[in-house]
């Protein structure tokens, strides 16, 4: 039986390596100076590279988490700490919902409800998709990780006559802000690399945007477009797009989890 | 947990009604054998007295063990009586064993002309025991109450046996060593009707949790 | 009906307390009055309201959904739920120390003691570090801990634990102290060395605790109240409750007939 279960854990593992593997094979020659540096040539012609898709990938992925962090946090918190059985449990049951949602769904309705008001494809609204696709995901994994939170260190601090909103920001919060960022990261790590709602919202871009009202380039956009296209030097480039995203959520998650390290050492 | 206990409760109960027979038993046979002049019977109640004294040694050891398991209120009350009613029956233990030594010395003189109604009083104080153990066990306390004034019966009864050999020893010098020893033993009855009122005051503590110790009332009646 | 023997100096006076949790008659019309720096012990079988006795001390049955209350509490001549008073404020004056220790998990051992001051806007350094040596103190905790103050909380033994959070409790200064069960989770050892604590708090603290141990609670307390099925059936002073209690229901308790 253990055998098995170690079986199957090396499985769950070894896609995660063969990814890292393919991707590495292909796209580390390609990633250089000029990868990072350069906007894409003309078409046709070698060399560019995917620095506005660099920018535009970390500009989308900011304004996602200023839309979907607060929003997602402060829900998870009132559906936690506040709120009646009843209607609380239709906003989970939305949430649920939401979070099955396919993303080029989202992307339409943002088409309408954006770009099509706008007259065109932006930076806004590339990152307000994103970080609708977000919320859902904060919020539900904020609420769990508070629920873990025992009712106990609540009710002393509510004992010690600190009132609620302090309770719940200053020790509740706190005791489980690891899980929050951690749900952060898991909800930032899914939108990053998130293709088919900038298909409809951002659009890309084969330059600098020049403001968020301007459409932007990201990396999966521009992954997508140079792997379809017929040009080999692309398809390297494109490869080193992968390679560069796949480091990104990479060093995202290394990054968080030094942050949120236990300072204290636990003893036993 | 509580089964254990209330069997311990038992346990106690059956050993003072024991002890309390076997010291009831001393005491008849003493004045039996001082009555008779039975040496040999003397003899047995001094022997047997160190039956009674393990007995006392038991009941404490019991109330100690009941004691750990920390009873509260009734229960309490109870045990911690109990322990005191065993000191009383050692006691009497102790008073029939002065008896029969009395009864050894008086065997060994010739007798003196005098009809002193010792039983009398032994069967007064045993009756006020017998009560009092009753009441114990029934948790009656109005019969508790009801034997602490028959103590000055016994009271009056042993003054009059005393004034009876004080007249007797004036008259007969001779007889003085004898008419002492049977002062002696009338005395000790009396005590054993105090112990036996003491063992009432303490059935009327466990049931009322009211103490009646030292009031000086000696009726009985109820204070309060 | 029952009254303490000094009325006069009573730190809580409890008038004709009903508390219901939606349809449920959970505390039926007790009165009582708690002696000022004394400890009062409620005992009673599970369920019999105790718990929820205690926390209407502090309005923290508030927190219980479709919790109400009538009758009338005061805290030295303060009604503590009168409109317009509070909950907060209620409970900086009436503390409250748990049946499981509960210190904050990502605070050191000086933080989890000034909580309380802190989160309710204490800034000054010097009072704070003055305050924590003398919480830790009371709680006769200061020996043990005074070379590691910014150690984590959770790095104590159960024991202590509870000890800090009573150090905790005390230092925002209540004038009553409720302790619910504080010893139930602790080895003999620990037990004891709260139930020493106790003892040395009541000169100073007005001490309501629930015990489901009457032991303790006949060592401890200075009376005792019996509650049962949400009625309080007896109260006076523990001696009394303990070796010839006036009501039947109390003797059967108490000599462990039920519960």
């Amino acid at each position: 039986m253990e055998l098995l279960a170690f079986a199957c854990a090396i499985l769950v593992v070894m896609p995660l390596l063969l990814v890292f593997y393919h991707v590495l094979r292909e796209g580390l020659s390609s990633v250089n100076l000029a990868f990072f540096t350069q906007v894409p040539a003309a078409v046709g012609e070698k060399g560019g590279g995917m620095a506005n898709a660099l920018v535009g990938t970390v500009v989308l992925i900011g304004q996602a988490a200023l839309v979907g962090v607060p929003i997602g946090v402060l829900g998870g918190i009132y559906l936690s700490e506040y709120g009646g059985t009843k209607f609380n449990w239709w906003i989970r049951f939305a949430a649920d919902i939401l979070n099955g949602v396919p993303s080029i769904t989202w992307g339409v309705v943002v088409y309408g409800l954006m770009v099509v008001p706008m007259h065109g494809s932006s930076a806004l609204a590339g990152g307000v998709v994103l970080g609708l696709m977000m919320i859902p995901l904060v919020m539900r994994t904020t609420e769990e990780v508070l629920q873990l939170v025992p009712g106990g260190y609540r009710e002393a601090s509510l004992a010690l006559g600190i009132s609620k909103w302090r309770t719940i920001v200053q020790i509740v919060v706190r005791t489980a802000l690891k899980g929050i960022v951690t749900g952060v990261l898991l909800a930032t790590a899914r939108i990053a690399g998130e293709t088919a709602p900038l298909l409809f919202t951002a659009f890309g871009n084969l330059g600098w945007a020049h403001g968020l009202k301007e459409p932007i380039a990201a990396v999966p956009l521009v992954i997508y477009n140079y792997a379809m296209s017929p040009y080999p030097d692309w398809h390297r480039q494109a490869w080193a797009g992968a390679l560069v995203l796949l480091l990104l959520v990479l060093f995202i998650n290394i990054g968080v989890r030094f942050l949120t390290r236990d300072r204290f050492q636990q003893k036993i | 947990m509580e089964n254990s206990f209330e069997a311990g409760l038992d346990e106690l109960k059956q050993k003072l009604l024991t002890m309390a027979s076997h010291a009831e038993t001393a005491v008849n046979r003493a004045v039996e054998a001082l009555v008779q002049r039975d040496n040999a019977l003397a003899q047995r109640v001094k022997d047997e007295d160190r039956v009674i004294d393990h007995f006392e040694v038991e009941i404490d050891d019991l109330v100690i063990q009941l004691l750990t398991k920390a009873p509260l209120a009734t229960n309490l009350r109870l045990v911690t009586v109990a322990m005191k009613i065993s000191q009383d029956l050692e006691r009497i233990g102790d008073e029939a064993s002065k008896i029969a030594k009395r009864a050894r010395d008086l065997s060994l003189e010739p007798p003196i002309k005098l009809n002193l109604d010792l039983p009398r009083i032994a069967g007064l104080a045993l009756d006020m025991l017998k009560k009092a153990l009753d009441a114990f066990v029934n948790r009656d306390s109005a019969a508790a109450r009801a034997i602490i004034p028959r103590d000055k019966e016994v009271d009056a009864l042993n003054k009059q046996i005393h004034n009876i050999l004080a007249q007797h020893m004036v008259e007969n010098p001779g007889a003085i060593g004898r008419c002492l020893h049977w002062m002696v033993a009338s005395k000790s009855l009396e005590r054993i009707a105090d112990h036996a009122t003491n063992v009432a005051e303490d059935v009327v503590y466990l049931c009322e949790a009211q103490d009646i110790r030292h009031t000086g009332v000696k009726s009985g009646a109820a204070i309060g | 009906m029952a009254t303490a023997n000094t009325p006069e100096n009573a730190a809580l006076t409890v008038r004709n307390l009903s508390i219901y949790f939606g349809g449920n008659h959970v505390l039926k019309n007790v009165s009582l009055d708690v002696a000022a720096k004394a400890v009062t012990a409620i005992i009673g079988p599970s369920g019999c309201g105790k718990s929820t006795f205690l926390r209407a001390l502090n309005r923290m049955h508030e927190l219980v959904p479709e919790a109400r209350m009538t009758g009338d509490i005061r805290l030295f001549g303060d009604d503590i739920y009168a409109r317009g008073i509070e909950p907060v404020a209620v409970r900086r004056r009436v503390g409250m120390v748990f049946q499981k220790s509960n210190p904050f998990p990502t605070m050191s051992i000086a933080e989890n003691v000034t909580v309380g001051l802190r989160l309710n806007g204490a800034r000054e350094k010097k009072f704070l570090v003055a305050r924590t040596e003398e919480s830790l103190r009371m709680a006769a905790l200061w020996e043990e801990v005074k070379d590691r103050l910014h150690a984590p909380a959770i790095s104590l033994s159960g024991g202590q634990q509870q000890r800090l959070c009573i150090a905790r409790a005390l230092a925002v200064q209540p004038e009553v102290l409720l302790m619910d069960e504080p010893a139930s989770a602790l080895d003999p050892l620990a037990t004891s060395k709260i139930e020493d604590l106790v003892r040395e708090l009541k000169r100073n603290y007005t001490i309501v605790i629930v015990t489901h141990n009457m032991q303790q609670a006949a060592r401890i307390s200075d009376f005792t109240a019996f509650f049962y099925l949400g009625e309080l059936v007896e109260f006076g002073p523990t001696p009394k409750i303990f070796t010839n209690p006036s009501q039947k229901r109390t003797e059967d308790y108490v000599t462990g007939r039920f519960g």
